[in-house]
């Protein structure tokens, strides 16, 4: 039993989360509780099978599945002539790590939601769209083939927006979501362009396969800069980040957190095709140093247009482009010094695992932030900071939980997001001193932004249309509580997380070779 | 087990939060030591617990809250310049949106074939 | 020139297609732009399988072995699924902005800004 698990964890990775989505409408025509049930087990199933799968994958190294094979290890068909035709899904310590994030967000954001999302109707659709998106951003940072990654990403783009669309709200959400969607398709339809470019050059839509294969020929470029450009879209980073606001602010508050986890998903597409496709055949300084000035872009315009915003959402979505910038900025630094070997012993390799460890630490953080937002939000009933005040007398619990979440943002010792920032800090500034001024004036901007918030909703007097407020309910607070919990203890014990998540996860990003074996030549 | 409280080292130095959490706890025990020897002979309700405006009456519970929009007044008119350009680009059109990301795409295909 | 005829196709619909994106102000045609830049993408998937001289890749009674790519075609339909799952979508938004906004005409379309 253990041994089919294990064998068999990536295909019920994405299996579980799909059977749960189509017959969720069934079993929910029983009664609400039973639905809610049911998407709780499911849920608990995929955490369980993705902390199980990551446990494999830290401990023994990459693992493959081969979809239709005899034998789920049997990558290349005897009578193929070494050329892997099946899809198969490869898992290794960087897409191990998403993984964990996604379930890990996904299992507090639905305990959240159970009893957030209660007053809503035609909660069937809602369900079943929520575990599509799960089925999505597994499916995205697992596998190892390019046009399994473009299927998965329309079914995460397709149903994000049918859920950012939710609550209509006299036709904002839908505007919201119908930007939103306009963007994702034209982009992944560019993505498709790039992969038809790469099928046609090299007659194969494995990843490792490519990799193998690949010289960096014009077209070769030309399909590298079509896929940039098209996941940095889908993950926020400016001048592309204008659906951004718009989404995050209108979807219901426990959809925004996942929102987050999907735009982290595709960072990790991006980084994926650039350093396991192209790895050290890419001009690593000039796709380095676009990535570096998106990332600053995106820090910068992120927390300056976030500061005069009145929506706090909205506000906290401007937070979330800043802080992808910040993940873009390590990353790039990582890029930049690719091929050198003795500058990646140095900083390159702490670069990467500061903006990797970054990611983890902003899904938990900016989740914990959007799920007090909705709490708020579910008590009084508006998102509008000129009408707050005063919280902090009724809301004690909820006001604890922003206090780590702002703090956690703002980079201040001793939770997560100091120690990713630490990291991208003393890395960035080996590599050019001006980036990382640059990122410590925005962290600087960030905790201003956050302080006026915190006074806006819960410091001053108790405010006579208040006076009935009262603390937000157990289920959410359990649902926020998971998320604070992991952001101080990834605060307080940052190096046993480095060491055993983050440091395997960077080393397997920059390491092509290994990638390639574990598909081509050790099955 | 020790390497559960080591520290965390960057590539150019070293962060234990732990001793963090140390010294804060220190500190905060001294700042306890000074609050005691403070004033404590006040009687709650009378006038002696209510704000001191200078002599004025105090105004309403809901006037006295500085809303979110004035909070960070200054800056925002200093950098007016900054932000009288930056706030306008978003428009809310999907046109230019989509205008924005092919110009981004295009501007970097030129950027990485010249280059290469 | 003959060879390189669908390459040149695709190109054309695909900036007709990004151009009506752009330029057009009605959502509907804004659609219709999606719809010419995804039937570009599936021209191109497709023309990539061409192999010369090849025949449809069925094998049964087939008069040679000599056959154009299969997988292309397996991808273009995969597309054209996504292709009506996206319309089908993207039509409703426009239902529903006309419901609630009683235009669809996207410079009246922007209550979210700044």
């Amino acid at each position: 039993m253990n041994g089919f698990l294990m064998t068999n964890a990536p295909a019920l990775l994405i299996m579980l989360p799909l059977i749960g989505a189509f017959a969720t409408p069934f079993i929910g025509r029983v009664s609400p509780r039973v639905r809610s049930a049911w998407v709780l087990l499911i849920m608990t199933l995929t955490t369980l099978t993705a902390l199980l799968l990551a446990s494999d994958v830290f401990l023994n190294g990459t693992q493959i599945y081969v979809f239709g094979a005899a034998n789920p290890d049997l990558a290349i068909p005897l009578d193929s002539g070494g050329i892997p035709i099946r899809i198969i899904f490869t898992v290794d310590a960087m897409s191990a790590l998403m993984q964990v994030i996604g379930a890990i967000t996904g299992f507090a954001v639905l305990l959240y939601s159970i009893s957030a999302d209660r007053i809503h109707s035609g909660l069937e659709s809602f369900y079943t769209l929520f575990l599509l998106m799960i089925a999505g951003i597994m499916g995205m940072v697992s596998t190892g083939d390019l046009f399994n990654f473009f299927v998965f990403l329309e079914i995460l783009s397709i149903s994000s927006a049918g859920l950012i669309a939710y609550r209509i709200d006299g036709g904002l959400a839908v505007e919201a979501a119908l930007k939103y969607f306009i963007l994702s398709t034209i982009g992944a339809m560019v993505i498709l362009i790039g992969i038809g470019i790469y099928y046609g050059e090299y007659n194969a839509l494995n990843i490792a396969m490519i990799a193998s294969r690949m010289q960096f020929t014009l077209l070769d470029q030309i399909a590298l800069v079509l896929i940039i450009a098209a996941l940095a879209m889908k993950c926020g980073s400016v001048p592309m980040h204008f659906w951004t606001p718009d989404a995050y602010s209108m979807a219901p508050s426990s959809i925004t957190a996942m929102l987050v986890v999907a735009s982290q998903a595709s960072l990790y597409g991006l980084f994926r095709v650039v350093f396991t496709l192209y790895n050290v055949t890419l001009n690593a300084m000039t796709v380095g140093w676009i990535i570096i000035i998106l990332g600053v872009l995106s820090m910068v315009v992120g927390v300056t247009m976030a500061i005069p915003q009145k929506n706090v959402k909205r506000l906290m979505a401007y937070h979330a482009i800043s802080q992808t910038g910040y993940m873009l900025l390590g990353v790039g630094v990582g890029l930049a010094v690719l091929g050198n070997q003795p500058l990646m012993e140095s900083f390159g390799y702490i670069a990467m695992e500061g903006g990797i460890f970054h990611i983890i630490n902003h899904a938990m953080y900016k989740g914990l932030l959007f799920l007090t937002a909705g709490a708020i939000f579910f008590r009084i009933g508006t998102y509008n900071l000129n009408k707050m005040g005063g919280l902090g007398h009724s809301m004690k619990y909820t006001m604890i939980f922003f206090i780590i979440g702002a703090l956690a943002i703002a980079g201040i010792p001793p939770f997560n997001g100091f120690a990713s920032k630490l990291m991208i800090y003393e890395s960035v500034f080996a590599f050019n001193p001006v980036l990382a001024v640059i990122a410590m004036v925005v962290s600087i901007l960030t905790l201003a932004s956050f302080v006026k918030v915190f006074h806006s909703i819960f410091m001053g007097p108790k405010l006579p249309e208040y006076e009935t407020v009262q603390e937000a309910p157990v289920p959410m607070l359990i649902g926020m509580g998971v998320l604070a919990a992991i952001v101080i203890l990834f605060g307080l014990f940052p190096q046993p997380v480095v060491d055993g998540l983050i440091a395997p996860a960077a080393h397997a990003l920059a390491d092509q070779s290994g990638y390639i074996a574990a598909v081509l030549g050790g099955a | 087990m020790m390497d559960l409280f080591a520290s965390l080292s960057t590539g150019t130095g070293y962060w234990n939060p732990l001793a963090w959490l140390l010294a804060t706890v220190v500190a905060a025990v001294i700042v306890y030591l000074i609050w005691r020897r403070g004033e404590s002979g006040y009687k709650k309700g009378t006038i002696q617990t209510t704000p001191f405006i200078s002599g004025n009456p105090e105004p309403d519970k809901g006037m006295v809250h500085i809303r979110a929009s004035n909070l960070y007044w200054g800056y925002l008119d200093a950098l007016k310049g900054y932000y009288d350009f930056i706030v306008p680009a978003h428009t809310g059109i999907v046109n230019d949106y989509v205008l924005w990301y092919l110009g981004v795409t295009a501007a970097l295909i030129i950027v990485v074939v010249v280059f290469v | 020139m003959f060879w390189n005829l669908p390459f040149i196709a695709v190109a054309t619909l695909s900036l007709i297609g990004l151009a009506t994106v752009v330029t057009k102000k009605n959502l509907i045609k804004i659609f219709l732009g999606i719809n010419i830049f995804e039937a570009a993408v599936n021209l191109f998937l497709i023309s990539l399988g061409y192999r010369e001289g090849g025949i449809a890749p069925i094998f049964t009674s087939a008069p040679s072995t000599d056959m154009v790519m299969a997988t292309p075609q397996a991808l273009t339909l995969t597309s054209i699924v996504i292709g009506v799952a996206t319309s089908a979508l993207l039509l409703s938004f426009a239902v529903i902005i006309w419901k609630k906004y009683g235009t669809i005409d996207t410079d009246q379309i922007r209550r979210l800004r700044e």
